[in-house]
């Protein structure tokens, strides 16, 4: 049913629209692996997203647009830390307001600043750039190397999150603070800084993620363009098993299922595609139910760390 | 003074949205609106104006119900953050209930439908509750995972084996005329479904406080240790807990059908899930409190609106205010009073003072 060209097709948008999702769940997996629930990551990518458009819109530079993204990001990661760090909110409440805070006010910035067509003007921003030789190789070279740069900042990305996490003497603070901060604590990691830093790294790389929805896949901002991807990078983290390289294979999986989904909706309107807009979420849950005990996050996770409390 | 202090500290959630509102209209000045007009337009409409509290009504049921919803497995130790995905399986539910059911004596049939929807809700919630008490699985990911799941279903439902022939877009036929939920500020919108839910803020209020369900409710929530001492089946009392605070958002999904669209329409619900886990937490999920909660947050969604008609201000900044109550109420609530400077003076007035007392003590 599927012949190789369309394969190659959807594998190559699959991997497109995988970039946002993988970009937000490996800022997630960073947070989450220092104990820190970040729900907040939807409102962290709208608010990259818009960032990208402002930075784009006022310099003409994707590249500006892309570091003013992240910094929005890494801003609405801190107003998390803040919250449940220091003042020991709910972190699932604190990610829900800032997910509210972050649809209302891109929304109303966006209408101030780009003004009411702000939907019609498009922006700056990258095209596919194939690394030489490595895109002429057959099939695989025109899906992998033949993309936007953000993409192979992507494939950098895994490796050096995996370096950091496993190799590195900060991970290995991160991951001893999400599994036992009074423990860490005791040893002299500044539990509180790991988490307050590992957030902020979250939000800074969902709003990453963001800014590509907008310097390469769309070219203008929309109301709530991230519609729900923060969630699937928050379902990405869980059947990614909290580690960088497994949750890279599942935001793609994501990306495979979104692809399949669109090519389905065109060429084959017979076949429900809810069933794919759904499978990742299924898929999710199939994973913590089936693989429990294997699949477990971090024991301190989602809860706030008090340094007198007795637990 | 101290007294003063007090009961600023007693009243900083209402602080707390004053501050949000305040926030809020730094947002409008900046959009070149007057912020008073603004406000004044904004609750004007959305609480003195006949039609405008009649869609403030509107809103209120679901959000009311979905703030129930949350509110109860809080009390319970469980975070619902899957009321979303339960008004939509609730509302599936009751619509297939209404459509496909031979039609029956009205208010009997009326009634099926309704508990079909809190039956859905409940299903959705279960698992979930399951989930949790007998594996272990973190309620507040598999919730909101399911709320994509059952938000797909229904688009799936909508748009394919319920869909009306020849429909622009994915929606269901029109359910009977006879199993409309009766209206109660005609000409407006404004159902019973509202009547209803305050009233079951009202029951669940008393159930927990005064029944032995709502001790062990409530026990598992606080000690489940205790309360597994005490012969309280914890991990059923979980499931159960759950199941009811999925009933009550599925109930608030069969009345969105029955009241307000009478089809089951795709996507038919704008966060009304979301906008009640905002409600249960301001009103620290005490039943009781969560209609006046849930009152305040429709009339800021209605109210848009007319703020906009009014002040040119967008409607999307109501949006941003909302998310700020939340985070300020978050951050007030943490605050605790016996921690704050004030508490921490109070404190050592207090010591001071039996510093004073041992001598009178070893005299008496």
């Amino acid at each position: 049913m599927l012949d190789w060209m369309i394969l190659g097709d959807v594998l190559r948008t699959s991997l497109r629209l995988m970039v946002p999702i993988a970009f937000a769940a490996l800022g997630g997996v960073i947070c989450e692996r220092s104990g820190v629930y970040n729900v907040g990551i939807e409102g962290m990518m709208l608010s990259g997203a818009f960032g990208a458009a402002l930075g784009t819109f006022l310099t003409g530079s994707p590249v500006a647009g892309v570091m003013v993204g992240i910094l929005l990001g890494a801003f609405g990661g801190a107003i998390l830390a803040v919250l449940s760090i220091r003042l020991n909110v709910n972190q699932i409440v604190a990610g829900i307001a800032i997910n509210l805070v972050a649809l209302g006010l891109t929304a109303f910035l966006a209408r101030l600043i780009f003004g009411l067509d702000a939907t019609t003007k498009t922006l700056a921003g990258f095209t596919a750039w194939a690394i030489p030789g490595l895109s002429a190789i057959p099939f695989v070279g025109p899906i992998f190397f033949n993309q936007d740069p953000l993409v192979y900042v992507l494939y950098l990305l895994v490796p050096f999150l995996h370096w950091l996490l496993y190799r590195s003497a900060f991970g290995l603070e991160i991951r001893a603070t999400g599994e036992n901060p009074g423990a860490a604590d005791s040893a002299g990691v500044p539990v509180y800084r790991v988490r307050f830093l590992c957030t902020v790294i979250s939000g800074g790389l969902a709003g990453l993620g963001g800014a590509y929805i907008v310097v390469s896949q769309v070219f203008v901002f929309t109301e709530h363009m991230s519609a729900g991807k923060g969630f699937i990078a928050l379902a990405a983290i869980i059947l990614g098993r909290w580690d960088p390289v497994g949750t890279l294979l599942a935001s793609w999986f994501f990306g495979f299922c979104d692809a399949l989904q669109l090519n389905l909706q065109f060429a084959n309107p017979s076949v429900p595609y809810q069933i794919f807009t759904a499978l990742p979420y299924v898929a999710s849950i199939l994973a913590l139910v089936g693989l429990y005990g294997r699949v477990k996050p971090p024991a301190a996770t989602g809860l706030p760390y008090r340094r007198e409390s007795k637990t | 003074m101290v007294r003063v202090v007090q009961f600023l500290f007693v009243t900083k959630t209402i602080w707390a949205v004053v501050l949000a509102l305040l926030v809020g209209s730094i947002l409008m000045l900046s959009a070149g609106a007057n912020p008073l007009y603004a406000y004044a337009s904004l609750f004007g409409g959305a609480f003195f104006d006949y039609y405008g509290f009649g869609a403030t009504l509107v809103k209120f049921s679901p959000i009311l119900l979905a703030g129930l919803a949350v509110a109860i497995p809080l009390r319970g130790g469980l975070f619902n953050v899957g009321a979303e995905g339960q008004i939509y399986m609730g509302a599936l539910f009751c619509a297939v209930a209404a459509l496909y059911l031979p039609e029956f004596y009205w208010p009997l049939h009326l009634l099926v439908c309704a508990l079909a929807g809190a039956l859905g809700g409940a299903f959705w919630a279960a698992i979930a509750g399951y989930l949790k008490a007998y594996r272990g699985i973190n309620e507040v990911i598999v919730t909101l995972l399911l709320n994509y799941v059952g938000i797909n279903i229904v688009s799936y439902a909508a748009g394919g084996p319920m869909m009306e022939e020849g429909a622009p877009y994915p929606y269901s036929p029109e359910i009977p005329s006879s199993l409309f939920l009766p209206h109660i500020m005609l000409p407006t919108d404004a159902h019973a479904g509202a009547l209803v839910g305050v009233l079951l803020a009202v029951i669940l209020a008393f159930v927990l406080k005064y029944t032995t369900f709502g001790f062990a409710l409530t026990t598992v929530g606080s000690n489940p240790q205790a309360a597994k001492y005490a012969g309280i089946h914890v991990q059923r009392q979980m499931v159960v807990t759950m199941a009811l605070g999925g009933a009550l958002a599925g109930l608030g999904g069969a009345f969105e059908i029955l009241g307000v669209k009478y089809r089951l329409f795709h996507m038919f619900s704008p966060g009304y899930g979301f906008d009640g886990i905002v409600v249960a937490f301001m009103a620290g999920a005490n039943p009781i409190l969560v209609p006046i909660a849930a009152l305040f947050f429709s009339g800021l969604r209605s109210g848009a609106q007319f703020m906009q008609r009014a002040s040119g201000v967008d409607s999307t900044v109501i949006d941003a205010i909302q998310g700020l109550v939340v985070i300020f109420v978050a951050a007030s609530l943490a605050i605790r009073f016996g921690e704050s400077r004030w508490g921490k003076l109070l404190a050592q007035r207090r010591a001071l003072d039996d510093q004073l007392t041992p001598v009178e003590k070893k005299n008496a």
